[in-house]
């Protein structure tokens, strides 16, 4: 089965870190990915850049609406994901656990609707 | 060779409640999906009421059912193919369990659908009824009707949970030794839900009640002998066998006998000694847990059978243990309790104004009506009556009210 891992976390917190610490989070990710690519499980992944950077687009009574800024606004934001090919929740969890976002944020696994 | 036709009905029904949870989780753990194996066996189950009256009892019962059941399963895969290809993955499944060769005796996989049912990804109010539903083939109105909840919502609730195992992909296994013992506690924590349904009605004046209680100790002798070296799943069959050899005694004309009180002439010394030797087999692995924890106080009380008096300073000692492991207030009520017995009414009430604060106790009857007997028996009787009142309004057991409304009413007059 395939699942995302979605990464959340407090950007802004994640944005008032002294450049070593990132460069320690950024270290931690891709040795992380690294271990998915040679374990065989990951599928893509991505990181992405801060809600400020954000575009909405909706169409309400058959007019495009194109506004400013995230979806939502929340306490933590969506800060990456990892889609990776597991053979259950069990595993996908386990994945989930090694996380360097679990370590301050939350990681919320959802499985893919298998077409 | 086949049996007659004459008892046909009643094997099919024996075989059915015998076999249930067993065919159910030997469907489900190769499909995934919890639902699909009940109907499949439901339908199986009706096509053995009707040929088995006909042509008699086939030599392997449970084997017909599981071969018709798995036929099922793949027509229902089949169907669902045409209607969208999603369905592609369960065919492929419903073909494997095809080549499974059901031989004279179905695998007995009762234990990985319990760890399915009690997965962390699995509401945990929602845990207990799914193993009665799953393992045991209640349906969800008598679920409802033991935990309070409307059956339609019960109802609901099952399916979303069994919705969840299949499209999360919540496995059908038995953990691996490093996490084994945190999700057992789960399996064992639903268990002993069960367990605690049955045993909220201890004259047993309610069937149905009564039945959970034996159905929790079922499971519990289910999961101790498919587990023998887990010290708590042992545990906890030993706190139940003990909870249950004095059922009798709690209860006399209808009126509620505290522990304290109650004849060991009442007691059933065959569970007694079960539980016992149970709890010492656990002892003997050395890992202390919760529930061998909660045993052993049983087993210091029911000390008295033969002592003639209760061990207070060793339930004491026990209480402690079990309170720094859960941290529970209601371990901590009993525990003051203890101390109330073990040294005197004012240091059990000093127990119990030091976790006074915690507002989970507001609603809880036993801590004031542990108040209300310590305060009474401190000579403070009119702080008593007002502990008493309050237990009194929060009880729902006729029985137990009726019992602590004579315990106020025999305080001295001040």
């Amino acid at each position: 089965m395939e699942y995302m891992l979605m990464i959340y976390g407090d950007e802004a917190a994640m944005q008032g870190r002294s450049q070593e610490d990132i460069g320690q989070v950024v270290g931690a990710f891709m040795a992380y990915t690294e271990a998915m690519k040679t374990a065989g499980v990951l599928v893509a992944s991505g990181r992405l850049r801060p809600t400020s950077t954000a575009t909405t687009v909706r169409i309400a009574d058959g007019k495009t609406q194109v506004l400013n800024g995230p979806y939502a606004e929340t306490r933590e934001q969506l800060g990456g994901y990892y889609l990776i090919e597991a053979p259950d929740l069990d595993a996908a969890l386990s994945w989930a656990s090694r996380c360097p976002g679990a370590a301050f944020g939350t990681i919320e696994v959802r499985p893919i609707w298998q077409m | 060779m086949r049996r007659g036709s004459g008892d046909a009905c009643g094997t099919a029904e024996a075989v059915v409640r015998r076999s249930y949870g067993k065919l159910v989780a030997f469907l489900a753990s190769r499909t995934g999906d919890v639902a699909a194996a009940e109907d499949a066996l439901s339908d199986a189950f009706a096509a053995a009421l009707a040929e088995w009256p006909a042509n008699g009892v086939p030599e392997n019962p449970e084997g017909w059912l599981t071969v018709v059941a798995r036929r099922k399963i793949i027509d229902a895969g089949r169907r669902r193919r045409h209607v969208d290809d999603a369905a592609a993955p369960l065919l492929l499944i419903a073909e494997e369990l095809e080549a499974v060769n059901i031989a004279a005796d179905i695998p007995d996989e009762r234990l990985r659908l319990m760890f399915a049912c009690a997965h962390p990804a699995i509401d945990p109010a929602i845990r207990a009824p799914m193993i009665l539903q799953t393992i045991l083939g209640f349906d969800a109105a008598a679920i409802g009707s033991a935990f309070l909840v409307a059956p339609a919502t019960m109802g609901q609730r099952l399916v979303r949970a069994k919705t969840k195992i299949r499209e999360a992909g919540i496995p059908f296994r038995v953990p691996e030794a490093n996490e084994i013992s945190e999700r057992l506690d789960a399996v064992l924590s639903a268990i002993y839900a069960v367990f605690a349904e049955g045993w909220s009605d201890p004259a047993g004046a309610e069937t149905r009640q009564r039945g959970l209680a034996e159905e929790g100790i079922w499971l519990a002798r289910l999961v101790a002998s498919l587990l023998p070296g887990e010290p708590e799943a042992l545990g906890l069959l030993a706190l139940m066998l003990h909870a249950e050899a004095r059922r009798d005694a709690r209860r006399n004309d209808g009126d509620y006998v505290p522990l304290a009180e109650q004849d060991p002439a009442l007691w059933d010394a065959t569970l007694i000694d079960e539980a016992e030797a149970v709890l010492l087999r656990a002892s003997a692995m050395g890992i202390v847990g919760r529930y061998q924890l909660e045993a052993a106080v049983q087993s210091a009380h029911v000390a008295r059978r033969r002592t003639g008096r209760t061990e207070w300073t060793a339930i004491e000692r026990l209480y402690d243990a079990l309170l720094t492991i859960t941290g529970s207030p209601v371990v901590a009520v009993n525990r003051a309790v203890a101390i109330g017995e073990s040294r005197s009414a004012e240091a059990g009430l000093a127990a119990l104004d030091a976790i006074a604060n915690d507002t989970r106790l507001a609603a809880y009857q036993p801590y004031w009506a542990a108040r209300a007997e310590l305060l009474a028996r401190s000579g403070d009787a009119a702080a008593a009556a007002l502990a008493y009142h309050q237990a009194i309004g929060l009880e729902s057991d006729p029985a137990v009210r009726r019992f602590l409304q004579r315990r106020r009413a025999a305080l001295p007059v001040n």
